[in-house]
């Protein structure tokens, strides 16, 4: 399927995508036990920051790379084929 | 016993929810195998949500963190936040798209017009079934392992033969694996896709919930939370590993040892500042001695165990969750949404859900290596850590519940996917479509369902000893192989039918391979700690990019219905 041509939002989320997968391998905490509130490992709680982040991301591929072009394709009345 | 009534209550309850479901259900095969394209964003969410994580994600995360420590969470649950939502993005957005438009029902469907192959639905259907299999059994092994510490003294003199000693008179695995699959059979057969969801969206919404509560009982019973970071086993300046408390059962409450009770012994580490660590809550791998008790003859045997996490396998981890972009149970999950935008939902509070399930269940984990013997089985940790620190049978009752419907509510996508393709990519593929009514297409359905049940079952009973965690993994390294074929159909103009074939031969061979090589399931890693997934997942894209370029392009019309252009 052919996207429409790339625009800056789409590029944004793209860079941000890559910068989390670099931003996962978090070897500056590898040995650090110490504790966040008393309780959550230090690497622990890096961890679920990022899973927050990752709803962020989320959020803005959502309002700038919506592929709303695809629900327009779908909804296409046309024959449905059975294989 | 309460805790055991408790449980069968919750069961009764399931079943109520497939008689009601089976009332809404509209009686076509579109509506059994999709739900019509009806589900809105909440029940997607959970469904998808509740497909994903399975007794893998609650007895197994807490288990492996049990061996591991906190490095769990990073290795398989930030991580699959990030891809998960990546993937339904990039993937299941489209693959709806099509499914919608074309009316796929299956994987195999899509791939077959996309491929214009006929013969490449009879390659990946065995290899599909057979990928699915594991996780299925996951789900029959991590109930019973789950249900028998639980139910530990409720009937001393009918199940003499415990898994260990301490669980006399609990309910044994296989006896729980039966009802498990019954009770999801019964509601899969009666309401479908439709049931599946609305069952799938309950037990989500039950699993968290008690995940959550018993997440606060566990702390209460370790004395609060800044207490139950000084729980876990710590290192001593001689080497050994000691547990500095313990859990005193009468008193409900957590006594220091004195001395610190010596539970192993370092035996190599990279890290020389290792005095007073906590290995748990580090990811720097320390490999240590333990001992624990032969569970017919008494005797102590010692065994290793690495703590932490090597940096190869932290790194090269992240190849396993792409494994949801080829899983069949996902795509039909997918099929059932109401439009595009239902999948925003899912997109934003996936992480979150993971984070909320998983945060917890680590650690507990990583809290259960100062209080309970090393050498329990890591699946059995979590419940052994609600039937020690909570004690009260109706809350027990309550959390065991939660964490059966979390095992539930993946079994019952995966048994319903299992029948939509053989149903729809076997026998009405052979047929023909007008052969079957629409009422026979769901009775062979239905008929296939039941043969998958009691298939899973009896292999379920075999491998009734298998590491959950490890098993899963196994599952979803195949299936993370085969993601090159989905995202090259696609994104690939260029893909051809002859290089997807190499594709997914190159990731059967290699994954076959490792798998071999790791005694047939068991935790296996290549050189410095690189995960199998990682590897098999190279060589399928190197055959898939190398053969699809050495062979004729799909035809004209095939790129025009796959790669039309928007606007």
């Amino acid at each position: 399927m052919d996207s429409p041509k790339p625009n800056s939002g789409r590029s944004l989320v793209w860079l941000l995508f890559v910068a989390m997968f670099l931003a996962h391998q978090d070897f500056w905490w590898w040995d650090d036990s110490s504790l966040v509130f008393g309780f959550l490992p230090i690497g622990l709680a890096y961890h679920a920051l990022f899973s927050i982040g990752c709803t962020l991301l989320g959020w803005l591929a959502i309002s700038k790379a919506w592929p709303s072009e695809l629900e327009a394709f779908a909804d296409e009345q046309e024959e449905a084929e059975s294989s | 016993m309460t805790t055991l009534i408790v449980i069968i209550g919750y069961l009764c309850l399931l079943l109520a929810l497939g008689f009601f479901s089976n009332r809404l259900f509209r009686g076509t095969s579109k509506d059994y195998f999709v739900a019509s394209h009806s589900i809105g964003p909440f029940l997607l969410l959970m469904s998808v949500f509740g497909t994903t994580m399975t007794a893998f994600a609650l007895v197994g995360s807490t288990g492996k963190s049990f061996e591991r420590g906190i490095g769990t969470y990073g290795l398989m649950a930030s991580i699959s936040g990030l891809v998960h939502a990546g993937i339904f993005f990039l993937i299941g957005i489209r693959l709806w798209a099509f499914g919608k438009k074309y009316g796929y029902i299956t994987q195999i469907q899509f791939f077959r017009a996309r491929f214009e192959s006929d013969g490449l639905g009879y390659l990946l259907f065995p290899i599909l079934v057979l990928l699915v299999v594991p996780y299925l059994l996951i789900g029959i092994i991590g109930a019973g392992k789950v249900i028998e510490p639980v139910t530990a003294g409720a009937f001393p003199e009918l199940f003499t033969n415990p898994s260990a000693p301490p669980w006399l008179g609990g309910v044994p695995p296989w006896l729980t694996g039966l009802i498990v699959s019954i009770v999801v059979l019964s509601y899969v057969f009666m309401g479908g896709s439709r049931g599946a969801a609305y069952a799938n969206t309950f037990q989500t919404i039950v699993f968290m919930i008690m995940g959550l509560v018993a997440f606060v009982f566990i702390i209460k019973g370790l004395g609060g939370l800044d207490q139950a970071g000084r729980v876990p086993a710590r290192i001593t300046e001689k080497g050994t590993i000691v547990q500095d408390f313990r859990y005193d059962k009468k008193e409900s409450q957590l006594k220091a040892n004195d001395p610190p009770k010596v539970v192993g012994k370092v035996k190599h580490s990279e890290s020389s500042e290792l005095t007073d660590h906590q290995p748990h809550f580090s990811r720097t791998p320390v490999t240590a001695e333990f001992k624990k008790k032969n569970p017919k003859t008494g005797e102590l045997i010692s065994f290793e165990r690495e703590l932490g996490i090597p940096f190869w396998t932290f790194v090269t981890y992240l190849f396993i969750p792409l494994s949801v972009g080829m899983f069949p149970h996902l795509f039909q999950h997918w099929l059932t949404a109401k439009s595009a935008k239902a999948f925003r939902l899912t997109v934003l509070a996936h992480p979150l859900c993971i984070m909320i399930v998983w945060v917890p269940c680590v650690l507990v984990g990583a809290w259960a290596s100062g209080v309970l013997p090393p050498g329990i089985p890591p699946p059995a940790v979590l419940s052994a850590m609600l039937n020690l620190l909570v004690g009260d049978p109706v809350l027990t009752g309550l959390l065991t519940a939660g964490v059966l419907a979390a095992i539930m509510s993946s079994l019952d996508s995966q048994f319903l996917c299992l029948g939509t393709i053989f149903t729809n990519d076997i026998v009405l593929h052979r047929a023909g479509p007008k052969k079957y009514s629409d009422k026979q297409t769901i009775t062979i359905a239905r008929i296939f369902i039941v043969v998958i049940v009691s298939l899973t079952y009896a292999l379920a009973m075999v491998a009734k000893d298998a590491n959950v965690f490890d098993l899963a993994i196994w599952c979803f390294s195949g299936f993370s192989a085969l993601f090159p074929v989905v995202f090259a159909a696609l994104y690939w103009k260029r893909a051809t039918k002859q290089g997807v074939i190499a594709s997914i031969l190159g990731a059967s061979v290699t994954w076959v391979y490792f798998f071999y090589l790791s005694g047939y399931g068991g935790e296996y890693f290549v050189g410095p700690g690189i995960v199998p997934a990682a590897i098999c997942f190279f060589v399928a894209s190197v055959a898939l990019v190398v053969v699809s370029l050495m062979t004729d392009p799909p035809s004209r019309e095939t790129l025009k219905k796959f790669f039309p252009k928007l606007s």
